[in-house]
């Protein structure tokens, strides 16, 4: 599978290596977490748990392609990409 | 694969959460000023407020629940001696501070310190965009001095500090003219309700906006969605489109107060004890206290709407705030007092309890002269 079908038309680039932002802190909730940004001060929710997962393993994997192929099924990858791409602007990842 | 149907944030929030989103902290009960809407009586310092080792030890405990950052206020927390060094003490462990304050103790010395500190927002009180309307409600020359502190702090390069404002019936009128002295100050407006909480129950009559000025608070506020009400407005989006943020009573759910004494309230604006879950003294802490109270369980289950059910806006404005509608005598399952759409006008009128007998805060620590609202 290729990363631009992965990717199915999201602004976000899936074989750059990505990682949590060193002044963000992510706090484990039922619903999925709370992430707070030190800097901006903003707090974002994640809202599934697998999403903290994958974010969480950003760092561990050269590519986020990777670490979504290894944490999602197929037919979530779509999702999660565009979950993943929501957290850029607010910068709770960011590329490495 | 099946698809579970994802139930909304705001219903998991109203589950309950591993610790508080919102966490305010009455440091003190001292306060030099006596504002007649104070939402906890402030005014003489209690005997038995937390040590300094006592007030680091909840700091650590926040800390390790992940609490972020913490709402501090009072009383006037910089009548507090150890003050800085509990702000000191909470930023070393990972946890911002926000802190209100009238002002009067914000010296330019202390204002450089602030300003040399990470993770600490300043706001700034005040309740008329003048002298005038403002004094009447904070005090005789609350308004320059709270002007002066802001001063400092812009002198201090502080940056962006928070000015805070109770919406009353007499500065609804002065929005704009708050908005051009934070401009001014290149500060953040932060508007919130005024609740017939604390004194506040003995001024709220008098003080609250009326039906009209509701709606133009609210047009004010879609218009500028970058304002800060730290939720407070919820009850008017029942008006049309929501407001910025979570639209729901959050007390006990994601919001909470400590007191000076360390006693443990469903938020803010419920000094009462019935809203009482515990201290931070007892036995677990804080931490038991968040989650394990009777009074928070209670509040974590689906609540009913009571008069509101027949309503097309519940869904839109929660029926309103629930430490309104104690203090005002209402019933918590049905409308605000507020209730824009006047849902409430009627059982306003009807309450036959006389207003000496309401509730009012079990816990009062008015300096001891009385408090009365200045002619204007």
């Amino acid at each position: 599978m290729t990363a631009p079908a992965i990717a199915g038309g999201v602004d976000f680039d899936l074989e750059a290596a990505w990682g949590l932002n060193a002044q963000v802190a992510l706090r484990d909730e039922e619903f999925g977490a709370l992430a707070y940004h030190y800097g901006t001060r903003r707090l974002v929710f994640l809202k599934s748990r697998l999403l903290v997962d994958l974010v969480r393993a950003l760092d561990d994997h050269d590519s986020a392609a990777a670490a979504l192929v290894s944490l999602v099924e197929p037919s979530e990858f779509h999702r999660y990409a565009a979950a993943l791409a929501t957290l850029v602007p607010s910068e709770i990842i960011h590329e490495r | 694969m099946s698809v579970k149907p994802v139930p909304s944030l705001k219903d998991r929030f109203s589950l309950g959460l591993q610790a508080p989103i919102c966490l305010t902290w009455e440091l003190t009960y001292a306060c030099n000023l006596s504002c007649v809407h104070c939402l906890s009586s402030s005014g003489r310092r209690d005997p038995d407020e937390l040590s300094t080792a006592e007030a680091k030890a909840v700091i650590d405990e926040m800390a390790a629940m992940q609490i972020f950052y913490v709402n501090i206020g009072g009383g006037e927390p910089l009548l507090r001696p150890d003050f800085f060094e509990l702000v000191d003490h909470a930023v070393a462990s990972g946890v911002g501070v926000k802190f209100s304050t009238n002002g009067s103790r914000l010296t330019p010395e202390r204002a450089e310190r602030l300003a040399a500190t990470d993770y600490v927002d300043v706001q700034i009180s005040i309740d008329g965009a003048d002298a005038v309307t403002n004094d009447a409600v904070r005090g005789e020359g609350s308004f320059d001095t709270a002007i002066g502190a802001m001063e400092n702090l812009a002198a201090a390069g502080f940056g962006e500090f928070k000015i805070s404002v109770v919406m009353t019936r007499h500065n609804i009128p002065q929005l704009d003219q708050f908005q051009a002295i934070a401009d001014r100050f290149g500060a953040q407006l932060r508007l919130t309700r005024l609740r017939p909480s604390g004194r506040g129950a003995d001024t709220w009559h008098e003080l609250h906006p009326t039906a009209e000025q509701q709606r133009e608070l609210y047009q004010w506020l879609l218009a500028r969605p970058n304002t800060l009400t730290g939720d407070s407005f919820f009850h008017l989006s029942a008006l049309g489109d929501p407001l910025e943020g979570l639209n729901l009573c959050g007390a006990g759910r994601v919001v909470c107060l400590i007191d000076p004494v360390g006693d443990v309230y469903a938020c803010p604006f419920v000094i009462h004890d019935e809203f009482k879950a515990g201290n931070v003294r007892d036995d677990g802490g804080f931490s038991r206290v968040w989650l394990d109270s009777e009074v928070f369980a209670a509040l974590r289950e689906p609540q009913s709407a009571g008069a509101c059910t027949s309503c097309g806006s519940y869904d839109a404005c929660q029926g309103g705030c629930m430490a309104a509608k104690f203090f005002t005598g209402l019933p918590l399952d049905g409308p605000d007092p507020e209730c824009v759409l006047g849902h409430a006008d009627e059982a306003l009128a009807a309450v036959k309890v006389p207003v000496l007998l309401r509730p009012t805060t079990t816990v009062d620590h008015s300096a001891r002269r009385p408090v009365s609202l200045s002619r204007r």
